[in-house]
């Protein structure tokens, strides 16, 4: 079996981050980058998949900018076979970065793709759904467990007011929700013995037609200062003069 | 001409759009996916149908995708079932997206919070037709307009994917998102039933709904549907009580629009004082009941 997963370089999500002076962007300098959170934990489920079933096959791929090759080398240090990297200065949005993917899907046919639900940088949640449509595939999204069954996978998936467990036939795609696992560690050594793993470059084979892009970033309106209270007779008295409770 | 299609899930969901479609600023059409929504949302037509249960999303977004023809703009109110199918629609259509629309600059330019609500983007719509989602707290709207003419369609929707089995946990709490007060726990709260005794106990006081972080949810003390943030339920009551949450900006990204952010936190230095209304340093299991105490003793 042939498991594709799709991966983007995200700036560290723990870190604090301000729009550029003039508003173009983001003030990234000093950031660590990071795989993206959701992506580190849809790999870490093709790897188990990987381990449990014996006979399977994990591409990792990430188009972006040269430095993404860091991201790609920990996904192989995680456990991934080979990757790829399809180089491009171009800022991409979703149905860009989704047909790009879609070609590399037609290329090499996965029975699964298997990627985040959502990006922590753009937080679309938007590339795993329009890839799906694009390969007519059946998707789970915001999957919370996997089972590989005789032709397909049984997905738990969070839902909006539980949960709710889908069957999907291969070929298919599952976006990877935070509770689906817990990504493994791989300290530096690892990363160095994965070096020989191979990694191919490439441009990207669809050209970009943007549908959306951004005109300038802002910082959100700032919450007025609050204040400490000193007891809870003082909250709740509060809370009553202003009518909140 | 730009026209609007709205997808409701539910007729609740069609009232909660109107301000959005009124703040848009351009004729339209919902499709209300089960349910029979009001009259006098002020749309041209109205299209109720009865989908129950709700298609999975390659049957649903396909169905979708044939109706959309003539229309500018597709837009739901965020929510995981939307975001599920709203952004297969757009894959199919070959549509541009933005997700989470909290403010409108024109037809093709809306604001939207991108890296955990720390940065607002101002985004451009270069594609004849563009699906959305949206915060419905960034449009509110109380008013009622003018009748539509109500139509009833019905189609026969076949998936690829195939639905098991489902949960709904759900009870008497008003929804989550929507509700006018929430309180919600963190990872101090050790285990389900600590949580439902202290949390829940409070929540039902004030006829709230009960929320949760990640850390809480991750450690079983509370179901994945009540996480509340960047990666969970984005909430705007008029008053948010966090008991023993420390304030990521994750969790912040769900609560930024609450008009009372009440923190309960044992630990002066917690970054969610920087951001509550009123901050209590206090050991939550104390001050909880204290609260309630307080509470019966005003009535
Ligand atoms: C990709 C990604 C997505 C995420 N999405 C979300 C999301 O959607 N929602 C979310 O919430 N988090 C999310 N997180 C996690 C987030 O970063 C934090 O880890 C999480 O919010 C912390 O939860 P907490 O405040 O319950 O726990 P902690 O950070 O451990 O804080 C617990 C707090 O309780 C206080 N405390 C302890 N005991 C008591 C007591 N007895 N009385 C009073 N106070 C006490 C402590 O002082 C501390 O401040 C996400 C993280 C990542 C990387
Ligand atoms: N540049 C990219 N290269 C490869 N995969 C990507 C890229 N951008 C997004 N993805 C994938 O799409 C998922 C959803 O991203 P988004 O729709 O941007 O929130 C991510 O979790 C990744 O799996």
């Amino acid at each position: 079996m042939k498991i594709l997963v799709p991966i983007k370089r995200v700036v560290d999500p723990y870190s604090k981050l301000r729009p550029l002076a003039d508003g173009s962007g983001v003030d990234t300098t000093g950031v660590k980058f990071e795989i993206n959170p959701f992506d580190e934990i849809a790999i870490e489920e093709a790897v188990r998949l990987k381990e449990k079933l014996g006979n399977v096959e994990i591409l990792v791929v990430s188009i972006g900018k040269p430095e993404v090759e860091e991201q790609l080398r920990k996904a192989l240090a995680m456990g991934a076979d080979r990757a790829l990297l399809i180089e491009t200065e171009v800022d991409c949005d979703s149905p860009s970065i989704a047909k790009e993917l879609a070609a590399v899907a037609a290329e090499i046919n996965p029975e699964l793709i298997l990627m985040g639900k959502q990006a922590t940088d753009d937080d679309c949640n938007q590339v795993g759904q329009m890839l799906a449509a694009l390969t007519g595939r059946p998707q789970a999204t915001f999957a919370s467990k996997i089972t590989v069954v005789a032709d397909g996978v049984q997905v738990t998936r969070e839902t909006d007011d539980g949960e709710e467990v889908l069957e999907l036939h291969f070929p298919c795609l599952v976006t990877a929700d935070l509770r689906l696992n817990e990504p493994r560690y791989v300290a530096l050594p690892g990363i160095i013995k994965a070096r020989s793993k191979p990694l191919e470059r490439r441009q990207m084979a669809t050209s970009p037609v943007l549908k959306t892009r951004i005109l300038r970033v802002e910082s959100p309106p700032p919450r007025a200062a609050g204040q400490k209270v000193g007891s809870v007779q003082e909250l709740v008295a509060a809370l009553r003069s202003r009518g909140a409770i | 001409m730009e026209k609007l299609l709205l997808i409701s899930f539910n007729p609740s969901e069609a009232d909660q759009s109107i301000g959005f479609a009124k703040a848009l600023g351009i004729a339209f059409d919902v499709i209300c996916l089960n349910g029979m929504p009001a009259e006098d949302l002020g749309a041209e037509r109205v299209f109720d149908m009865e989908l129950s249960p709700i298609p999975t999303a390659d049957g649903l977004a396909q169905f979708m995708a044939g109706q959309t023809a003539g229309y500018s703009h597709i837009a739901a109110v965020s929510s995981m079932r939307s975001k599920d199918v709203m952004a297969r629609l757009a894959g199919l259509i070959d549509a541009g997206m933005v997700t989470d629309v909290i403010a409108i600059e024109s037809s093709k330019v809306f604001k939207r919070p991108i890296l955990a609500g720390s940065i607002i983007a101002v985004v451009e719509t270069l594609s004849e037709q563009t699906v959305l989602t949206f915060r419905p707290s960034g449009f509110p709207a109380n008013e009622r307009f003018g009748k539509s003419v109500m139509e009833n369609l019905s189609s026969e929707i076949a998936s690829k994917a195939l639905r098991v089995s489902e949960s709904v946990r759900g009870g008497a709490r008003p929804d989550l998102s929507q509700a006018k007060v929430v309180v919600s726990g963190g990872r101090p709260l050790r285990d389900a039933e600590t949580f439902e005794r202290v949390i829940g106990s409070l929540a039902d006081k004030l006829n709230g709904a009960v929320g949760a972080t990640r850390a809480a949810v991750d450690s079983g003390i509370a179901p994945n549907e009540l996480q509340v943030g960047q990666t969970g339920k984005i909430v705007a009551p008029d008053l948010y009580i966090a008991a023993g949450i420390s304030g990521s900006t994750q969790h912040m990204a769900g609560i930024k629009d609450s008009k009372i952010i009440v923190a309960i936190n044992k630990d002066a230095d917690a970054p969610i004082f920087e951001m509550a209304d009123y901050g209590l340093v206090a050991d939550l299991y104390d001050a909880i009941p204290a609260i309630e105490r307080e509470l019966e003793s005003g009535r």
